[in-house]
């Protein structure tokens, strides 16, 4: 009990501490391919130390609201996070939540930032939440048409279950997967508000939809919410290692040959995925905001393509 | 049984002293305090059907020779729970949120005599005691309905009202006809024992469809629903949209489940077809309107779709054989409907909260309730968070179910299946998206922000009657979400007798997980996620705190530098809605803007005019009522013609139909 609720709580630290070294790679990487030299990948941390030791500055008006959200954004996302097999399958609250569950609570992060946008009742803020619901009405939906198109070829919702099909069943070479994937892709761009579809990097722009939802935030409640915007960043790119590359993942945990294999097969993907991500924004432009849907729509199409396909070709 | 019996009698006696005592100024209290008393009567009747075997009742009551046939089983009990529970709250709520109104006379009376109208239809055995209970529980919603008969638009929504409630009544008419076959045995009994062809079975199914359906909100018999629910006083709008549209899905499920006997799989792809479309329609309307009550009502109309796909989901389970699968997913809807009672009722209490507050529903005169109305912010806040189906919260576990049973077999072999499914489970999610994008909007401009009217900056908290109920409400909202398994448990019965499998016993498992179907397939623990993200929070803002700094400072909204201190600046809920608007209201909606910006120098107002078209009511009901206003006109000619043409007339009907008769056989 107690052994198997450390390992759980291994995994939650392990994602926490690795996220902000994320967005500081995909931040180096993009630096470097803009031919500046660009901060260090251990930036983040430092930013957040500096952003944690200051005063929160809260406007006149907020509501208890928008000061418990910050730390609700956070832990929703970091429940989430933990409920990803990274290193390891078939941990002790593996069993709590499944893709669809943890989908769900990453809406319900969303849900809150969202009325913590409005609570101020400022105009960049409504322009923020109400752009950031638009985006999520389309990429919601996306992802949940992925869930059913992994969950069918695997039998189960279950992310550990998914991993360890893909990695034994030998699931072969599917074309409703390469729609998942796609979709995948498209779904975790938006979600995390990448370009082409939103951009971390600006302020001041009438495009920008998740900086300006939390454009009041400062302090602590700010530090909270990059954590936790680094820590979405890392579930998705985690979640697409578990379930498209779980090469090296340990079937369960407490086995240490294993274990450290998975962990540094873990750390490797997310660093290949932080360099692509990188990559992948520097090479292409940010889309108008009207452009998004149809970009999000397409990822929807993809993912109830690769349903429909399942369901068709089962059962003749 | 005989709990169940006593209580409707009294609620039905209590209706005429409503009349009397609303000639005191606290001649509320009886009536509502009564209701709430016998509405727990209702309530634990409906848990001794769940859980006891099935028992009959015959009252000498209505016909002579006949009686009145009751009957309690699981089915009833269930949705006899659904109602006891529902009218406890509203009665709870009304208590206080009734204290002001100017014309009491026009609610007290017909308000138990609803109640007990609804009651009546759960337990009814016969059809001639269903149509009884149905007919009058649309006359007194409808007399509640024009309670308030001289506000604009309310008068034409009763009356809408009454012509959908008229045709429902006339279809269902036509059902029992039907289910009783040429025996004529109009008991239920009678109709579950004879098996009707497959024509007859078909036409059962599309009437049921159209008299439950109207009666629940199905697409595109809504229209009246959006209409009637807000006009009512709220306590009753919460009855009608939390309780009501239940008792018509009980409807449905008795007579298609039930007395229908087992079906054709095509039957559950036309009410799959018809769930879906509901769902996102429901949500998409909702979704633009600035009213708060209509708001809620077209969320309804959502909601009932998505029971409607669980139901569908059933039927076609069954037929094709399925059993386990249409078990867990009539579970998935009937929680879903048990979920709606819970957090539409809330929701309902708290608009009504905000319009007894600030005297307008209009989300844009409303704003910053939050800070003078706390207690009401954050009951509506946990109704908004459970109706958008968040986790840790009652509406993501029976969405969640849903979805479970959906991906339950791919490989069955009928076609119209393997296409509408994925269809419909996509739908599913595009509503689920949808309503919380609703929600934000709904919470988020009412309640958060600046206010945007004076009478909204002067607010005052509501009674402590209707806060009570309202938390009461979220708290079942939160309970149901952490251990749906008591909730699921008591489903099992239901299940059992109407697909003949039922989910495994949930409350066993460690640590009170779901589990549908097995343990590698899917499992959720709403309670370890609660806990998980409780923990998670105390740890955070502990650490934060400690570590770093817990300074806080007040001071003007930073807004990039420039705000602006009229709270006109702040988004609205039509700005809210115009992304949204744009992507999915031009194919639906044909929806549309018309910008008049008048040049330089010229001193005229801007304009910006927006076009919303609701595809139902132009090209279905406004072509119905043109073609029946142009047969009225041309039959106006037979009204004025002597008696000797009257008399030929007659005869030549009867020739023609003694021929028909003739032909036909």
């Amino acid at each position: 009990m107690i052994h198997a609720l450390s390992w759980q709580f291994v995994q939650m630290v392990l994602i926490l501490a690795v996220s902000p070294l994320l967005t500081g790679i995909v931040r180096k990487v993009r630096a470097r391919l803009q031919r500046r030299r660009g901060a260090s990948p251990v930036q983040p941390y430092r930013d957040l130390r500096r952003l944690l030791a200051k005063e929160a500055v809260v406007a006149d008006n907020a509501s208890w609201l928008f000061r418990a959200v910050p730390y609700f954004v956070f832990a929703t996302t970091w429940v989430a996070a933990s409920l990803i097999p990274t290193f390891a399958a078939n941990l002790m609250f593996s069993g709590a939540g499944d893709l669809i569950a943890i989908t769900a609570l990453l809406g319900s992060a969303r849900f809150a930032l969202a009325l913590a946008g409005m609570d101020i009742g400022t105009s960049f803020g409504g322009i923020g939440a109400s752009r950031e619901m638009m985006i999520a009405s389309l990429a919601e939906p996306a992802m949940l048409t992925i869930v059913f198109t992994v969950a069918l070829v695997a039998g189960s919702t279950q992310l550990s279950t998914i991993a360890e099909t893909m990695l034994n069943g030998h699931p072969g070479l599917r074309v409703s997967l390469a729609l998942a994937l796609a979709a995948l892709l498209i779904v975790a761009l938006a979600e995390n508000a990448r370009i082409p579809v939103d951009n971390p990097a600006t302020h001041l722009e009438l495009t920008m939809v998740h900086e300006a939802m939390v454009l009041e935030y400062s302090g602590r409640h700010l530090a909270m919410i990059e954590l936790a915007a680094a820590l979405k960043l890392t579930l998705y790119i985690a979640m697409i290692a578990c379930v498209f590359l779980p090469a090296g993942m340990a079937d369960g945990p407490a086995q240490p040959v294993e274990d450290a294999i998975g962990v540094a097969a873990w750390l490797a993907k997310i660093a290949a995925g932080g360099i692509a991500l990188g990559i992948a924004e520097t090479a292409v432009a940010k889309m108008r905001v009207f452009r998004v849907p149809n970009f999000l729509g397409a990822a929807l199409m993809l993912g109830l393509l690769g349903v429909l396909l399942l369901f068709v070709s089962q059962g003749m | 049984m005989t709990v169940a019996a006593w209580t409707i009698l009294a609620l039905f006696g209590l209706a005429p002293f409503g009349a009397l005592t609303a000639r005191f100024p606290a001649g509320r209290v009886p009536i509502y305090g009564g209701s709430l008393i016998l509405c727990a009567g209702l309530f634990y009747a409906g848990l001794t059907g769940l859980a006891g075997p099935t028992e009959h009742l015959i009252l000498p009551l209505g016909l002579p020779w006949i009686g009145t046939h009751l009957r309690l089983d699981a089915v009833s009990g269930f949705f006899l729970v659904l109602t006891g529970m529902g009218g406890a709250g509203a009665s709870l709520f009304a208590v206080g949120y009734t204290g002001h109104d100017a014309h009491p006379e026009r609610v007290l009376a017909f308000y138990p005599a609803f109640l007990a109208a609804m009651a009546l239809v759960v337990l009814a055995d016969d059809a001639f005691t269903f149509l009884f209970a149905w007919e009058s529980m649309s006359l007194t919603s409808w007399a509640l309905v024009k309670a308030h008969h001289r506000q604009a638009g309310n008068a034409q929504a009763g009356f809408i009202y009454l012509i959908m409630a008229t045709f429902s009544g006339l279809a269902l008419l036509l059902t029992f006809g039907l289910l009783a076959g040429p025996a004529g045995g109009y008991s239920f009994d009678a109709m579950r024992a004879s098996h009707p062809d497959l024509a007859v079975a078909a036409v059962v199914l599309v009437t049921a469809l159209i008299g439950a359906g109207s009666k629940a909100g199905l697409v595109p018999l809504h229209v009246w629903l959006p209409l009637a629910h807000p006009a009512a006083p709220t306590h009753v709008s919460a009855l009608m949209s939390g309780v009501m549209t239940k008792v018509a899905i009980y409807g449905f499920i008795r007579i298609v489940f039930d007395l229908l006997g087992p079906g054709q799989w095509w039957a559950g792809t036309v009410v799959l077809a018809l769930g879906g479309l509901t769902a996102v329609l429901g949500v998409l309307h909702a979704l633009m309107e600035r009213d708060l009550k209509r708001l809620l009502a077209y969320s309804t109309v959502e909601n009932i779709g998505i029971v409607f796909i669980g139901l569908g989901l059933a039927l076609a389970f069954r037929a094709t054989g399925f059993q386990a699968g249409a078990g867990l997913a009539l579970t998935a809807a009937l929680f879903h409907a048990f979920n709606h009672t819970l957090f539409k009722s809330l929701l309902f209490f708290g608009a009504g909260a905000v319009l007894k507050a600030t005297g307008s529903g209009d989300l844009e005169t409303l704003g910053g309730l939050i800070h003078r109305m706390p207690w009401t912010a954050f009951a509506f806040l946990a109704g908004c968070a459970a109706i958008a189906g968040l986790p840790p919260l009652n509406g993501f576990v029976s969405e969640w179910l849903t979805f479970q049973a959906m991906l339950l077999r791919p490989d069955l072999p009928q076609w119209g299946l393997k296409l509408i499914i994925p269809v419909d489970a996509a739908a599913l999610a595009l509503a689920a998206a949808l309503a919380a994008a609703c929600f934000v909007r709904a919470f988020g401009i009412a309640f958060l922000g600046r206010p945007r009217s004076e009478a909204a900056a002067q607010v005052r908290e509501t009674d402590a009657w209707s806060i009570a109920a309202m938390l009461l409400f979220a708290m079942l909202c939160l309970a149901a979400g952490l251990v749906p398994g008591a909730v699921l448990d008591r489903i099992g019965p239901v299940a059992q007798a109407l697909t003949g499998a039922n989910m495994p016993r949930q409350m066993g498992d460690a640590w009170l997980t779901i589990v549908p179907v097995a343990a590698s397939r899917s499992s959720y623990n709403g309670l370890l996620v609660f806990a998980f993200i409780a923990v998670s929070v105390l740890l955070t803002t502990t650490a934060v705190h400690w570590f770093g700094s817990r300074a806080i400072r007040r001071g003007p909204a930073w807004d990039c530098g420039f705000p602006d201190p009229s709270p006109a600046t702040q988004y609205s809920a039509a700005g809210f809605a115009q992304p949204l608007r744009r992507v999915f209201g031009t194919v639906v909606f044909q929806s549309g803007e018309t910008v008049d910006m008048p040049p330089p120098g010229d001193n005229r107002a801007a304009k910006i005019e927006q076009r919303i078209a609701d595809p139902v009511w132009d090209w279905l009901y406004l072509p119905l009522g043109r073609g029946t206003i142009w047969v009225a006109n041309r039959m106006n000619a037979v009204q004025f013609l002597t008696i000797r043409r009257y008399l030929g007339l007659v005869f030549i009907t009867l020739i023609v139909l003694l021929m028909a008769l003739t032909l036909w056989q």
